[in-house]
């Protein structure tokens, strides 16, 4: 094994000093600032797009679990969540097109307890864009990732069969839990099954990690008040925007 | 050029005897010099190996940071936790196979069980040590950022049931999952063994037959509150099993096979095929290059039920080894790998104490936000202090124990070989 990995070792350790450095560089003075790669989607989002090109209005759906809020009481709505940020943001870019936003909070269920009412949802919303924020309650309570792939699979089939683009977030970074919870098996599936179903996944993960490693926000802090909380979704509001435009290619790339 | 079955083997059967003459002597006499003659017969490469998959296994657990780039999950498919087991089924099945021949059936399942004992014990004090960090995080940590994934504290509302659910090993906390998967496997190791008398390659198809029953049928063990266990035994028994299929002169079978060089070649491209794909997980920059048919049919590579794609891995990457770190290897020697062979000698404790050390550096981190500097002095903390204590434990069971093991040889000797986790 040494003999092999030695060089290889410092080849990684190279290349991944060299991917950091610049990386970090150009992160320190604009706040939510996203790398390329981590907005990049091979999948598209073709309904939006014709929504958009004939000056139709966008609905949108986003489908979540308590992260996808800021107060602990699910249904008051006094700090304006990511998906508030993300609807400010789209009227932003896209001024031409009406943005409308409903927002369902499924808080402590499971991917398999949400994807069976969605066939329900879907039939009174009729929504242009699910984005579906799920993993986190599955995670903490370690369903089995297998089910909770099947899970997921039958939620996006679900939606894609009532007519609408999927967009599929997975959980938050939380560096302060990570001891206790088991994310990633969770993160490996919902990359593999949106590959499947070619529906972009928003890697919210891997976004909020980048802004930890690179000191936009201190995630570790167990600060209580709800400053931060604001903070971040703001951010991952105005990146999920960069990320529905991007996918369904609406305009160039904005930010970078 | 000795064979390729000798290095990995240790001493081949043929010269069984005369080890476990040595053995005997040693535990007879005890002398003064009461590491010498084990020592002599040791194989210091499972030591060695298994001392660096605890360390591993402690930069693992810990926060990603710049040394995590040292493990080598980050350049394929298996990690540490291949390389436990498989030298774990080894040395048991070469200890506690001798015990079988030497002392009956009974004797060594009767030892086999106590070393069981020890395990669990371990896991329950590190589960305590879990609970009062969790309590810890529960009570300071409000961060209405994570108010979700606080949910995980749920279960501190009922821990009647919780507690309960833990000595039962269903309720296992993250990175608590490799000590049950080796209770499990040291409970089956007396039928393991006994099989292995017989036929050592008639053990190991039935081992490759559970494992594709677990496929097949998605054989599994429940857990608390609900899924599965993290290291499916049922499939994660193959490791060991082929383990102990190696200690019992399975590796000197294997001996023509290993020498050639298109196996070299093939376990060569294969590493670097693992290689290459694990770089596009962490550079997503680069996943437009993989075919996108080869992930559907590749992807998700199951930790969980010991996914084939990271057992021939492991394969690969042991077969590899065994050609470049000969059992004669002068390094084994060097003090520089000294700690490495020390914390693989002492595996049970060393790992225990590699998850402390983890929870508290987790701990430390937290508290005091540090950065990138803290993080690696933490790591190398860590390892420092795994290595100190790998030391201590050896001091201990050389001098300070000496007149007690004059007693206790005949019956500890499996353990003091090494026979544990």
């Amino acid at each position: 094994m040494n003999s092999v990995s030695g060089p290889i070792l410092g080849l990684m350790v190279l290349t991944g000093l060299l991917t950091a450095m610049p990386v970090r560089g150009e992160d320190a003075p604009a706040a939510c600032e996203v790398p390329d790669y981590l907005l990049a989607s091979e999948s598209t989002l073709g309904k939006v797009e014709n929504a958009v090109k004939n000056k139709q209005s966008l609905d949108i759906l986003v489908v979540g679990s308590r992260s996808s809020t800021i107060n602990p009481n699910a249904n008051s709505s006094e700090a304006p969540a990511y998906p508030a940020r993300m609807q400010a943001a789209l009227k932003e870019k896209l001024p031409s097109v009406a943005v409308n936003l409903s927002v369902e909070i499924q808080a402590k269920k499971t991917a398999e307890e949400v994807a069976a009412g969605l066939a329900k949802l879907m039939e009174g919303k009729k929504p242009t864009l699910v984005i579906w924020q799920t993993g986190t309650v599955d995670a903490v309570r370690s369903v089995d990732p297998d089910d909770f792939r099947t899970a997921v699979d039958d939620g996006i089939a679900a939606l894609q069969e009532a007519g609408a683009d999927v967009v599929l977030m997975n959980p938050q970074y939380s560096p302060r839990t990570e001891t206790m919870i088991s994310v990633p098996p969770y993160l490996d599936n919902m990359r593999v099954v949106a590959q499947q179903h070619d529906v972009p996944l928003f890697d919210r993960f891997a976004i909020m990690r980048h802004w930890a490693e690179s000191g936009e926000f201190d995630l570790f802090s167990a600060y209580r008040g709800v400053e931060l909380a604001k903070r971040v979704h703001n951010c991952i509001g105005v990146a999920l925007s960069q990320f529905v435009i991007d996918a369904a290619h609406l305009g160039p790339p904005q930010q970078n | 050029m000795t064979s390729v079955a000798d290095r990995i083997a240790g001493p081949p059967l043929a010269a069984d005897a005369d080890v476990i003459a040595q053995g005997k002597a040693a535990a007879q006499v005890a002398a003064p010099a009461v590491a010498l003659p084990a020592a002599g017969e040791r194989e210091l490469r499972l030591d060695l190996f298994r001392g660096l998959a605890l360390w591993l296994i402690f930069i693992d657990h810990l926060p990603p940071n710049i040394l995590t780039w040292l493990t080598i999950r980050n350049y394929g498919f298996s990690d540490a936790t291949e390389i436990f087991i498989f030298i774990s089924g080894y040395t048991a099945a070469f200890v506690y196979g001798r015990a079988m021949r030497d002392a009956g059936f009974v004797v060594a399942t009767a030892r086999i069980l106590r070393r069981v004992w020890q395990i669990y014990v371990a896991h329950v004090f590190l589960f305590t040590i879990f609970l009062a960090e969790i309590s810890y995080v529960a009570t300071s940590f409000e961060n209405p950022l994570y108010s979700e994934e606080m949910g995980i504290m749920d279960f501190l509302k009922e821990p009647d049931v919780t507690i309960v659910q833990a000595l039962l090993l269903r309720f296992r906390p993250v990175n608590m999952d490799v000590l049950p998967l080796y209770i499990v496997l040291m409970l089956f190791l007396p039928i393991i063994l006994w099989l292995m008398k017989r036929s050592p390659d008639l053990t190991l198809a039935l081992s490759v037959i559970l494992y594709a029953i677990t496929w097949q049928f998605d054989l599994s063990l429940s857990a608390y509150p609900n899924g599965v266990w993290v290291f499916n035994p049922f499939a994660w028994q193959l490791l060991f099993v082929f383990g102990a299929w190696c200690a019992q002169g399975g590796a000197q079978r294997m001996s023509r096979i290993l020498a050639s060089p298109i196996t070299l070649w093939i376990c060569i491209a294969y590493l670097l095929f693992a290689f290459f794909v694990t770089l596009t997980w962490y550079m997503p920059q680069l996943s437009y290059l993989m075919p996108r048919r080869l992930e559907q049919w590749m992807y998700p590579i199951s930790k969980t039920d010991l996914d084939v794609l990271r057992f021939a891995h492991f394969l690969a990457l042991a077969a590899v080894t065994v050609r470049f770190i000969p059992k004669d290897w002068p390094g084994l020697k060097s003090p520089w790998l000294r700690p490495l062979i020390l914390c693989g000698q002492h595996s049970l404790e060393i790992f225990c104490l590699g998850v402390f050390l983890a929870f508290a550096g987790h701990f430390l981190l937290a508290e005091l936000s540090g950065g990138a500097g803290l993080h690696f002095v933490i790591s190398i903390s860590g390892i420092l202090i795994m290595s100190a204590a790998a030391w201590l434990f050896s001091w201990y069971k050389h001098s300070a124990d000496k007149s007690g093991t004059r007693s206790k040889a005949t019956s500890g000797n499996a353990d003091m070989a090494g026979g544990g986790a």
